[in-house]
């Protein structure tokens, strides 16, 4: 479980977020949604360790940790595939980078590749195959990264809407059947709905958690449910008005 | 034949037809300028006097890539992983530059003598500083999301100068070699034109002194082919090497 107390951020005079709480249970799909340049990415950054956090504590398993680097897989809007290796290669480059055996984590890809509809493309290059597929290749990376924590910062938000939707699947896959832990930043409130756990609202800097939604019921959600199409509202209207303050 | 081939192809035609009628219209004697004809029957003709020339000549050419190269790369990656072995060294690149090679060249000679060694280094201190900038330039544009992509993965400095630096790099590094071997055989041909017993330089300066002008624009014609030729088959490596772009 991830704990997270009073976390501060500040860029010289720009305070980013002060003392920002999360919490995230084991095996939990909690989502942070909030307007543009609120310090989402900046917090998945101090999370990760790339930039040093200015205050407040990070716990994870009730352990008290610099960061998640060793714990957590982190996935980006950009598939951020080398152009250079096959598809494959990408797929293993976590490995190779950590020295693993290279036969069983071959093993393992080559079963990812077939669970996440990439079979027979392993040996392509990045360049002659389609977004959703890079991105897809981008989650057998992050699979392969071996950790209990999983962080995405807009995984989709690049992709059209039927490859999104597809993908949606593949991403509540990643909490269901791999048992992963995962974050995940969205512009996108229907994606939210569909996929989340929990759903954080946040305001733009400091930013703060504005308002917090438990969501129940089995998974992907169809949004046609009143309960979830008053959430979208709400949401929707709290944004615009602190997008407009 | 691609069409700005043919358009390079016909503009070097018009000219050599140019230069070719005003010789015959005016009557220019060979030792003043003589016709394209002429020099081609010689730069053919006498082969068996020029290649020995350029043998030498491209034998300095080549030791001087390979030095530059022994030089241009550890010192790039040295200056990448060190800013301050940039900020330290930065200033004696560009003096190394801004001095003219015609200035140090009878240096070269009196202290490495009138064999090669000489043409060598003059050849290695023209093409050492493109490769070197251009190698620099290309390791510091890599994105800064796969570097956090490496650093999220624990891959120290040479996994990821290996994985990731490098080949982000080769686009760079093979402009500046491009650039680089273009430019090699002035180095080795200053040299020889200073002191030298062998080489293209050595005999255009023979040859110019007899007033032999036409086996000056031979030796000319075959400096250029050298030049082409290099750089033509760096492009043949640079297609070889990057094949996913």
């Amino acid at each position: 479980m991830l704990n997270v107390s009073r976390l501060s951020k500040r860029f010289g005079e720009l305070s980013i977020f002060e003392n920002f709480n999360l919490m995230l249970p084991q095996n939990g799909f909690t989502v942070l949604i909030g307007p543009s340049g609120c310090g989402k990415s900046t917090l998945f950054n101090v999370l990760t360790g790339v930039v040093a956090r200015d205050g407040g504590e990070i716990a994870w398993r009730g352990r008290s940790v610099s960061h998640l680097r060793e714990i957590s897989a982190y996935m980006q809007q950009k598939d951020l595939l080398l152009p250079w290796f096959s598809l494959m290669d990408n797929a293993l480059l976590p490995a190779r980078v950590a020295g693993a055996d290279m036969a069983q984590s071959g093993a393992k890809a080559v079963a990812l590749f077939k669970r996440l509809g990439l079979a027979g493309f392993e040996s392509y290059l990045p360049g002659a195959i389609s977004g959703g597929m890079k991105q897809r290749c981008a989650l057998v990376r992050t699979l392969m990264f071996e950790r209990d924590m999983v962080l995405l910062d807009e995984p989709l938000s690049a992709l059209d809407a039927i490859t999104r939707r597809s993908l949606q699947a593949l991403l509540l896959m990643l909490q269901v059947e791999f048992e992963k832990s995962i974050l995940m930043i969205t512009h996108d409130i229907e994606e939210a709905l569909r996929l989340a756990d929990e759903i954080l609202v946040l305001s733009g800097r400091p930013m703060r958690v504005l308002d917090r939604f438990t969501l129940n019921g089995p998974k992907l959600r169809r949004l046609d449910d009143p309960e979830l199409i008053e959430i979208k509202e709400y949401v929707l209207n709290l944004l615009l008005y602190t997008a407009s303050k | 034949m691609k069409r700005y081939s043919f358009v390079s192809l016909l503009v070097v035609l018009i000219l050599l037809a140019v230069w070719e009628a005003a010789c015959r219209g005016l009557q220019v004697p060979d030792f003043i300028l003589p016709a394209p004809s002429r020099i081609i029957k010689v730069a053919v003709f006498q082969a068996a006097t020029l290649l020995p020339h350029a043998g030498t000549t491209a034998l300095e050419v080549l030791i001087g890539i390979l030095i530059s190269l022994m030089v241009a790369v550890p010192l790039s990656i040295a200056m990448f992983s060190h800013p301050s072995v940039e900020n330290a060294l930065a200033p004696f690149l560009v003096a190394s530059q801004a001095v003219p090679v015609f200035a140090i060249a009878p240096l070269l000679v009196v202290w490495l003598g009138y064999g090669i060694a000489s043409k060598v280094l003059m050849a290695a201190v023209i093409i050492f500083f493109p490769i070197t900038v251009n190698l620099l330039e290309g390791f510091k544009s890599c994105d800064l999301e796969y570097r956090i992509l490496f650093q999220l993965m624990g891959a120290g400095f040479w996994k990821t100068l290996r994985l990731l630096y490098w080949p982000w790099a080769l686009p760079q590094f093979f402009a500046g070699l491009k650039v680089g071997v273009s430019v090699a055989t002035i180095g080795a041909v200053i040299g020889e034109w200073v002191g030298a017993q062998q080489g293209l330089g050595y005999l255009m300066i023979q040859a110019n002194a007899r007033l032999n002008v036409d086996m000056v624009f031979a030796a000319i014609l075959w400096l250029s082919a050298m030049g082409l030729s290099l750089w033509v088959f760096v492009g043949f490596l640079e297609r070889k090497v990057i094949n996913w772009r």
